[in-house]
């Protein structure tokens, strides 16, 4: 391998050279070098505008909204609001798989919109979304319908809150619409904490019912692209968990209702799912912690906190046997490919956990990180949320409805005394905790933040990278340039790439992928460098 | 169970719903049409989604790298106007991608608020933001009016606008405004022209851009598309063929009017007649003779079909896409001897109900077809629920239907997700008719070999 240059700063300057003056100040605040493990993290500058012109990975807040956060639940007819566009592109296209059952209801093959025309822009689209609503229960009979307003809805000013309320009491079915214009916030965090919001304020905690199990939790965060909520759910069901409702892979409107009969939240990407993990607290007494089910290593200990909990022996001993088997089944897959993938280098620079989480399946295949940054983060998703009380909130946050939640008068239960709560935490299992992408990272990795197209060519002619890790924009440009991309958002046609199974499937892929012998072919024999050769055949 | 289980053959008369669309919106279109101009840099003049959404659909369908700039609208500029991310926008794109052209479209959010980028692009150019020699082309693109297809014919108007000019002197040559397909087609329309000898401008060409070859670098504008220079010729053409109605009539009619270079829109030339009619114009307007060449790839057409004739009979055909696309599908479908008997398109058109009309008076079958905002693939789904077919041709959003209807699909239009080979092989020309009733006839044979009894299962044709 050749020798990497490793000054961050000298790297950073390069990046930022060219860019107009204003440009090259606001983007050098988010750049840094990561840290060692311990040392005090430095601010990062993230969740601000991007810039207008520079070519971005981000999307809107309507994509966060629907496409991420409510599009995977399986039984609610998600209804676009706006023209046709919107609703067209968030259609099947994250890969959130689901297992409706012979009988179980599924609408996520369905793209369903309002359409709107000129005609409903310059007179209204209330009534356009009133009918809407009336021919999708006329049609499909959902228990619920969701509404997603896009940008000229919220300037023309359409009422989908009322409409929705309404409708709800004409036809008697759950009926909640999220404001998501595209323009809110600066990136597709605000539609996640829109949709969050609606959620909280419209189904969980709305059905009481007594739940079986005896060691029930939530999944807070979790998509299933690829089938990774079934391989987590794989995990929790041998372990002995009762999963009562995943925020939003595999989901039903059902499981939402009662996800306040959860005795523990876990929160896998904390960037979309945070404020769920945060309200259910205050309001139903359920405390949580941040899991992460990518990776292994990762996946056992998640494992292992989440038993701990619970503080019953024959759940942690049941655990451990299954770590113990599951890991064994790794650890060959692990032991045949080591030797391919060692020393080997890659970069992620995708969505809002993403880019942490998956820097444990590469450690575990002995490659090392020379960068990473997120989409749409926040600056605690960076550098831990012991930094939450000093985050500034800006103009464009304050555009998102920031939910006033008290303990429910009927519903709320501590799950734990607080003497409890402070011993478990002594024993590692940090509630409210997350410590962030940026600490341990080593001080030659870059951090970058909302990284540009500018940037990520820049970077990938300086390292070299064995991988790249982004999105579907960015996948055929670093491609073109000879190092391959694999996708974190849908996994390309991957997956699952959650708990033991997926770090098996992750194992092959990556080996596939930077072992492959397509790179090689780039040339012609005739375009290959150095002197031209001429020889005889001497017999 | 069925993917689209909650899918019934009980049709309900839909207004305001729109399920399942066999269209989508402006901007994708016009972001498709620019990077058919060499150098251009495609910009979205709205919120991060819009652009993100286009580059995404656009990235899968073609799998190849497609970049474009965004205004970045949050709330203030919704309020306030976007003029002032246009600009900074045009300035930022200008000093960090150095494109010859920055091709700015609109979205429903700025159409909405108003802003005018012809004002917009002149201040601009006022402020000093645009280089000596260096240009930007617009086009109004709101998604609440048209699809993508009326983007595309609007980036294609506002591209010809930007360059177009008459020096009086003809050069001769014949302008070819290829509709909404394949960069494989583009080449193919071209291919036939050069055999013919005759000397064209096709604008747009996206040949060699979104299809282009893997070198080891990464070009964000590569040596492909029609060039400024070239497009600024098209005034002094002989004249302009525009090729699909819906996404090619709005640029033939301008460079007529303007320039008084005499336009013909036709359809797409897919199939044996369509094609025909290409090359029998391109004839008459040349005055070259058609090539024995070009002879002999139609024989071979009109052997393949003579030969495989039974295969097709009586076959029944369903289909979703683009109006300049299906027409001309089911025109050749018809010319097999295949039954087009459900036909839907989200882009609407009187022409197409005319033409439709025309084209199945022979037919011998109770045809339905639909476009517009109620044609969409809910409803052709549910016609196939009630009398099914024996063939699907759409994009990749019907192998649901496919698959729950257990019916062959023939994958055609945008977007085609999950298959390659379109951004190749043409589906125009006589070339591309072949390459298609292959496509049909492996769909058809397929499934007879699947289904037959062993007794039946037949080793020739």
């Amino acid at each position: 391998m050749s020798t990497k240059p490793t000054n961050v700063e000298e790297i950073k300057k390069e990046l930022i050279a060219k860019m107009p003056t204003k440009v090259a100040r606001k983007r050098a605040k988010s750049i840094l070098p990561g840290t060692e493990v311990g040392e005090p993290i430095p601010e990062i500058q993230s969740n601000v505008r991007t810039i207008p012109g520079i070519i971005t990975q981000r999307g809107c807040t309507y994509a966060g909204c629907k496409g991420v956060v409510l599009g995977p639940s399986r039984d609610i007819v998600n209804l676009t609001h706006g023209p046709i566009g919107c609703g067209f592109y968030s259609w099947l296209t994250r890969r959130n798989q689901t297992d409706a059952g012979p009988d179980g209801e599924n609408f996520i093959p369905y793209a369903f919109s309002t359409d709107m025309t000129e005609h409903d822009i310059v007179f209204g689209g209330e009534k356009k979304l009133r009918a809407a609503i009336q021919e999708a229960y006329d049609n499909f009979h959902p228990k619920a319908i969701s509404i997603f307003s896009t940008c000229p809805v919220g300037l023309i000013g359409d009422d989908i809150h009322a409409v929705a309320r309404t409708m709800q009491e004409e036809l008697g079915i759950t009926i909640f619409a999220n404001s998501c214009e595209g323009y809110k916030g600066v990136s597709q965090s605000a539609g996640h904490h829109i949709a969050n919001n609606q959620i909280m304020k419209h189904v969980i905690g709305t059905k009481d019912v007594e739940v079986e199990g005896k060691f029930k939790v939530n999944m807070l965060g979790e998509y299933n692209i690829g089938g990774d909520a079934f391989e987590i759910e794989r995990i929790l069901e041998k372990c002995g968990f009762t999963l009562v409702a995943t925020f939003s892979g595999n989901s039903t409107v059902e499981d939402f209702r009662i996800a306040h009969a959860a005795d523990l939240n876990t929160v896998m990407c904390h960037r979309s799912l945070n404020y769920v993990a945060e309200m259910m607290e205050t309001k139903y007494g359920i405390p949580w912690i941040k899991v992460n089910f990518i990776g292994a290593e990762a996946s056992a200990k998640s494992l292992r906190r989440m038993a701990a909990y619970f503080e019953d022996q024959e759940l942690i001993d049941r655990t451990e046997a299954v770590i113990a088997e599951e890991l064994e089944k790794v650890k060959t897959v692990v032991d045949e490919i080591k030797p391919r993938t060692d020393g080997k280098t890659a970069m992620l620079f995708v969505g809002g956990s993403r880019a942490h989480h998956y820097q444990e399946l590469f450690k575990e295949l002995g490659m090392k990180i020379l960068g990473a940054g997120y989409e749409f983060a926040h600056r605690d998703d960076y550098e831990g949320r012991h930094v939450l009380p000093t985050i500034k909130i800006d103009a464009d946050s304050r555009n998102i409805e920031e939910l006033e939640i008290h303990p429910d008068p009927e519903r709320f239960k501590p799950r734990k005394t607080e003497a409890e709560l402070a011993k478990l935490n002594e024993q590692g299992l940090d509630f409210k905790g997350y410590e962030g992408m940026i600490g341990g990272m080593g001080k030659d990795a870059m951090v970058i933040d909302d990284i540009n197209h500018y940037e990520t060519e820049k970077l990938l002619e300086i390292y070299k990278p064995d991988i790249f890790c982004a999105g579907i924009k960015e996948k055929y440009i670093v491609q073109k340039m000879g190092i391959p991309l694999k996708q974190l958002h849908n996994y390309d046609m991957g997956g699952p790439y959650a708990g033991f199974n997926g770090a098996i499937n992750w194992y092959r892929d990556i080996d596939r992928m930077v072992n492959t012998k397509v790179w090689n072919l780039i040339k012609a024999p005739w375009q290959a460098d150095g002197p031209e050769l001429e020889a005889t055949y001497v017999a | 169970m069925a993917l689209l289980r909650h899918t019934t053959g009980e049709i309900k008369e839909r207004k305001a719903l729109t399920v399942n669309p066999a269209k989508t919106c402006q901007p994708v279109g016009a972001m498709y049409a620019a990077l058919g101009v060499k150098g251009c840099f495609p910009h979205s003049h709205g919120s991060q989604g819009c652009c993100a959404y286009h580059r995404s659909a656009l990235t899968r369908h073609y799998k190849e790298p497609v970049v474009a700039g965004t205004s970045s609208f949050t709330e203030g500029s919704s309020v306030f106007g976007g003029q002032s991310n246009l600009i900074t926008a045009i300035d930022n794109i200008f000093t960090l991608y150095d494109p010859e052209v920055i091709a700015i479209h609109t979205t429903c959010l700025s159409e909405t608020i108003g802003d005018d980028l012809m004002q917009i692009s002149q201040k601009a150019k006022d402020d000093g933001k645009v280089p000596a020699g260096k240009h930007i082309v617009y086009a109004s693109t709101p998604s609440y009016v048209g699809t993508h297809v009326t983007g595309y014919a609007n980036m294609v108007k506002g591209i010809l606008k930007g360059f177009v000019t008459k020096t009086g002197t003809p050069n001769g040559k014949i302008n070819i405004i290829p509709g909404f397909c394949e960069p494989s087609d583009m080449a193919e329309m071209r291919r036939l022209a050069d055999m013919m000898g005759i000397d064209i401008t096709m604008v747009p060409d996206t040949n060699g851009v979104l299809n282009g070859p893997m070198t080891g670098h990464y070009e964000m504008y590569p040596n492909a598309g029609a060039t400024p220079a070239e497009i600024a010729g098209m005034g002094d053409a002989k004249a302009t063929i525009g090729l699909g109605r819906w996404a090619t009539a709005d640029g033939v009619n301008f460079l007529d009017a303007e320039f008084k270079v005499p336009g013909h829109v036709m359809g797409l030339p897919i199939g044996l007649k369509a094609t025909d009619r290409y090359v029998d114009l391109l004839r008459k307007l040349s005055g070259k003779t058609v090539p024995d060449s070009i002879n002999f790839e139609r024989g071979q057409v009109v052997d393949l079909l003579s030969d495989y004739s039974q295969y097709f009979y009586g076959k029944k055909v369903a289909m979703a896409g683009d109006p300049d696309q299906v027409l001309a599908l089911v025109e050749f479908c018809i010319t097999l001897g295949m039954i087009p008997a459900y036909t839907v398109t989200g882009t609407a058109g009187k022409y197409f109900d005319e033409r439709m009309t025309e084209l199945l008076k022979d037919v011998p079958y109770d045809c339905k077809f639909k476009c517009g905002g109620e044609a969409d693939m809910y409803l052709l789904h549910q016609w196939i629920k009630n009398d099914p077919v024996d063939l699907l041709i759409g994009n990749t959003y019907l192998k649901y239907v496919a698959r729950d209807e257990d019916i062959p699909l023939v994958r055609h239009g945008f977007p085609i997700l999950d298959r390659v080979g379109h951004q190749y092989f043409p589906s125009v020309g006589y070339s591309g008719a072949m390459r298609l009733m292959e496509k049909f006839l492996e769909a058809l044979l397929d499934r007879l070999d699947r289904d037959a009894p062993e007794t039946r299962f037949e080793l020739q044709l």
